[in-house]
């Protein structure tokens, strides 16, 4: 049933994958192995989306399908399980000015069903509240996304921020967004810049060793 | 011999005539890219320009007289700030309302039509728009949610014109007639500033704006997530919806008709780069952006589909249009390959990487423009421009891409 399930999900059958979670609800399965099921069907569609059998309605369309069986299942776990050890932490948010926030949510999503705990701070995110965030949570990469042309400056008043604040050296800094590309990594003085979203994965796990 | 503002204007329209068609023009045309920059390079800030006209036509006019560009484009972008306090639009937030003084207003994004409302659009988008859209999306305008439904008023219709009569109703009223004239001013600015610079010899790049039928549906009614997950939950209801969005987007583009430059900019956003996969391109966006940009063709209109994004994946569908009729603006997209799919049939424009404008010399400016000129503007076809809108720029770097391409973009 559970293989069954993940490949429902991740083959767009939200009907059937739905209907099979109440039906292996009410048989008396495990509720977080209901859970576990969506979150490899996850990272199933992360692959796809990879490989580019997948595009952003994809992506959009299976996660739907992950928060309606988030919401059935939840309330029947006794308590939080605990979860895989995560691969690491990572902060991200639109830097200051820019309120764009599709482009982050995809990069948080994938992320999160790639194993990363993902701290997301929202959009028009001050440098000060980076900073604070990156000594509280004390991340391994910190994520800075921008869609505008104004996102250059405030992506590299970002960064020397947390360059004055003695954080810079704990992390390593990604940029993503519209109108990016290396050229403004460089400028903005980050690590590195990436086009999508699996990218922003990639670069996640050679950071941190996932893999 | 100097040449008079007259000559200047009809050499300059006639340059982009000339890409457009595909024919060899005396030399490349330049665009004076727009949106923050002209207020920024005269010390306005873009809420000063939203609120008081005479001050964002006075930096407009700095802007032209000092870059002197072939195709100028006023004060449009800077949109006016008192009508949209007053109705209360709330899909926008700008400078004063959310936004500091000198950023470009952005898009709220939400889903101001659901799923559900697909059939009601559908069966009548004008009542769908006046009495849910309207209401949702300028706090001011409310009470249209009861404006009574007009395709009923034949025999007893008239009965239901009690809604007019209550004190919400009236000051919706109020709100959009107040925010009428305050629009009517704006325009009468905007209008009276092209006719300025058509004096000095300067021809506006606009006759209107549109938006492609996708994004219609896409960016002010479902929303970016709503509508990427209607292609796989809902694409029938889509694809009629989309019908109904390319009348409108006809309907939009139809005012560029008759105009001396008639350049209907259309702002494509999620057409570009890897939004969806090259089918889903083929069934939900681009037959309908085609069909409407055929229909405002046959009208003797320019279609200039401005994409803000990669349209590499896009380039083969682009080129099924009729020869030159259409101009592409493209943004971070190899102008070799773009060239050699669209050549033949289409006038690309754009390109020069905003990040080079900004933070690189007059040299680095040179060497891109350079090569764009000898890839994409072999033989014409091409039209200077950076690649997005342009806000910040050390004036040196854009005046470089200006008299750069005025002296090395000459045909011989």
């Amino acid at each position: 049933m559970k293989e069954k399930l993940i490949n429902l999900i991740a083959d767009k059958h939200e009907k059937e994958a739905l209907e099979l979670v109440e039906e292996m609800l009410a048989q008396g399965d495990d509720p977080q192995m209901v859970l576990d099921a969506s979150r490899e069907a996850m990272v199933i569609v992360g692959q796809r989306f990879e490989d580019e059998t997948y595009f952003l309605p994809e992506l959009v369309f299976t996660g739907e399908t992950l928060r309606k069986i988030a919401e059935i299942v939840k309330p029947r776990l006794q308590e939080k399980a605990a979860v895989d050890q995560p691969l690491g932490k990572i902060v991200i948010g639109t830097v200051a000015g820019d309120i764009h926030d599709i482009g982050k949510d995809i990069v948080t999503f994938l992320l999160d069903v790639n194993n990363f705990d993902v701290h997301d701070l929202g959009i028009d995110v001050p440098a000060q509240k980076f900073i604070e965030t990156i000594k509280d949570v004390k991340p391994e990469v910190v994520a800075l996304s921008g869609f505008l042309t104004l996102a250059y400056d405030s992506m590299r008043n970002t960064v020397q921020a947390i360059q004055d604040a003695g954080v810079r050296d704990d992390v390593k800094i990604m940029i993503g967004g519209g109108q990016m590309d290396d050229k403004v990594s460089t400028y903005v003085g980050a690590d590195a810049y990436g086009a999508d979203a699996t990218v922003a994965v990639k670069l996640a796990k050679a950071w941190i060793g996932g893999e | 011999m100097t040449k008079s503002p007259e000559e200047l204007y009809q050499e300059r329209v006639q340059r982009v005539w000339d890409v457009v068609q595909l024919k060899t023009p005396d030399r490349v045309p330049v665009f004076g890219p727009y949106q923050l920059y002209p207020y920024t390079y005269g010390g306005v800030t873009l809420k000063e320009a939203m609120n008081d006209y005479a001050k964002a036509r006075e930096a407009c006019h700095k802007f032209v007289d000092e870059f002197q560009p072939d195709l100028d484009f006023g004060h449009i972008l800077a949109y006016p700030a008192k009508p949209m306090e007053i109705l209360g639009l709330k899909y926008l937030k700008w400078p004063g309302h959310g936004l500091d003084d000198h950023v470009i207003y952005q898009y709220v994004e939400d889903e101001y039509m659901t799923e559900a409302e697909y059939d009601e659009f559908i069966a009548d988008p004008s009542d769908f728009m006046l009495t849910k859209w309207v209401p949702r999306t300028f706090s001011g305008l409310e009470a249209f949610s009861s404006f009574p439904t007009m395709r009923r008023m034949m025999w007893s219709g008239w009965m239901g014109l009690g809604a007019f009569a209550s004190p919400e109703m009236r000051e919706s009223f109020r709100i959009a007639i107040e925010a009428g004239q305050q629009v009517n001013e704006w325009f009468e600015s905007i209008f009276q500033y092209n006719d300025e610079v058509k004096a000095k010899g300067f021809p506006t790049a606009w006759a209107t704006f549109d938006w492609p039928p996708f994004d219609i549906i896409g960016d002010t009614l479902r929303g970016t997530r709503g509508i990427l997950s209607d292609i796989l939950r809902c694409p029938d209801k889509l694809l009629e919806a989309l019908e109904i969005a390319t009348r409108i987007f006809i309907e939009y583009g139809s005012a560029a008709a008759g105009a001396e430059l008639p350049l209907c900019w259309i702002w494509m956003h999620k057409g570009t780069g890897k939004f969806m996969s090259p089918e889903q391109f083929e069934t939900f966006y681009w037959p309908w952006l085609r069909k409407g940009m055929l229909a405002l063709i046959d009208q003797g209109i320019i279609p200039m589909v401005y994409c803000e994004a990669d349209v590499e994946s896009r380039l083969e569908s682009f080129a099924d249009v009729p020869k030159g009729k259409v101009i592409y603006h493209v943004a971070q997209t190899d102008l070799v390959k773009a060239k050699a799919v669209l050549g033949d049939t289409a006038c690309i424009m754009g390109n020069v990487p905003n990040i080079i404008m900004q933070t690189g010399t007059p040299d680095d400016v040179k060497e891109y423009c350079k090569w764009a000129i000898d890839v994409a503007g072999k033989d014409g076809g091409y039209i200077m421009d950076t690649a997005v809108m342009l806000d910040e720029a050390k004036p040196e770097n854009l005046k470089a891409m200006i008299d750069f391409t005025k002296e090395y973009g000459v045909y011989r």
